[in-house]
């Protein structure tokens, strides 16, 4: 059955206006949640509010369940969905530069749009920034296309490379999250400070 | 007075779930993740297509983009749904009250430094998100979602290197 547009159950058209769809309960999501403030997404860093872990992990491992159960009921075919490929290099080095885009600018790009929605000014120059920094990347591509391609290892699963079936993956998966959520609370309560 | 400073945030465990569905509903219809920095990348691409289409017929990046996007790339799943995200968020706002014109900074810095920062906060992640192939709701959020090792190793740089670095940003926050 899924994933509809796959399966040519829904027009190319019916998805651009669910993809419309599925951005509103993204964005509701994200502002809700708190991710139109830069000092409270900032504060994950600092340890005073660790919304940012509690809402990234939950949702990760919501949808990776999901997918989970949907596939064992046969309701999707995992084969059809979209698997980011691994680009060894760039992806470590493009998260590295993420990471300092985020601890300086105080937002990610979702966050930013979520946050311009309700008028913040800083996230409106975020947005300018994240314009030059692609043009930048765009214009500048043959310097570092070699880097970008480089040590490309296909669309490897967690699950593949330690070698244990989906499930038992998502249970350690679980697991873990949970002991990042409780040492989450923790620094909660050792670095309190007001809600922003 | 205190009472009155409190945000009304939904709790963080409820806003994952509901974030999580929202991923998940859009790998069962779509057959794909959710994703932000994409539709920059569209924006760009167009508005370089507008400006100097001869760069575009001849530039590496442009060309490769033009021949694995065929058609307008404003005509893009990212695009339609990042407008979503702005009306989202937007009525998130208006029913908790928090639609507001405002630079958001710590009282420690002046507005000015902090525009200065997020300019070059987003430079920095445009680029890097670029580089990286989805910054983090497409390469973090959505590829760990279907377990991608790509998407694991991208979210723990991500989130590593915000730490490695949070103590010299501390004035900024703090």
């Amino acid at each position: 059955m899924g994933p509809l547009i796959v399966n040519e159950i829904i027009s190319p058209n019916a998805n651009l206006f669910i993809a419309f769809l599925i951005g509103i309960g993204f964005g509701f999501a994200l502002e809700s949640s708190g991710f139109s403030s830069s000092r409270k997404l900032a504060g994950m860093f600092y340890g005073y509010d660790t919304t940012v872990l509690k809402v990234f992990f939950t949702a990760a491992l919501t949808a990776m369940l999901g997918l989970l159960f949907f596939s064992l009921f046969g309701w999707i075919d995992l084969d059809f969905v979209y698997i980011n490929p691994t680009y060894l290099t760039s992806a470590i080095l493009g998260g590295a530069i993420m990471g300092a885009g985020f601890i300086m600018g105080g937002f990610c790009p979702g966050t930013a749009f979520c946050a311009i929605s309700i008028g913040k000014l800083d996230a409106l120059a975020f947005i300018g920034g994240l314009v030059l920094g692609i043009l930048f990347f765009t214009e500048g591509y043959p310097m570092w296309e070699g880097i970008y391609k480089a040590n490309f290892l296909g669309t490897p699963t967690m699950n593949d490379i330690i070698d244990l079936p989906r499930g038992v993956f998502a249970l350690g998966m679980i697991l873990v999250a949970f002991a990042m959520f409780w040492v989450g609370e923790w620094a909660e309560k050792k670095f309190p400070r007001e809600e922003y | 007075m205190n009472e009155v400073k409190k945000t009304k945030y939904i709790n963080p465990y409820i806003g994952g779930v509901l974030l999580g569905i929202v991923l998940l509903a859009a790998n069962f219809i779509s057959g794909r993740g959710l994703g932000a920095s994409g539709a920059v990348k569209s924006a760009v691409v167009s508005t370089v297509n507008v400006v100097a289409p001869t760069h575009v017929e001849n530039a590496t990046f442009y060309k490769a983009y033009r021949q694995s996007h065929p058609g307008n790339p404003m005509h893009s799943w990212l695009v339609f749904e990042m407008l979503g995200v702005l009306v989202g968020g937007f009525l998130s706002g208006a029913f908790a009250k928090r639609l507001k014109f405002k630079v958001e900074h710590s009282p420690k810095i002046t507005s000015k430094r902090r525009i200065i920062f997020a300019v070059m906060g987003g430079i920095l992640f445009g680029f890097g998100s670029q580089l990286g192939r989805g910054c983090t709701s497409g390469s973090a959020l959505s590829g760990m979602a279907v377990l991608s090792v790509g998407g694991f190793i991208t979210m723990t740089f991500i989130f590593g290197t915000a730490f490695a670095l949070a103590y010299f940003f501390r004035k900024n926050w703090i």
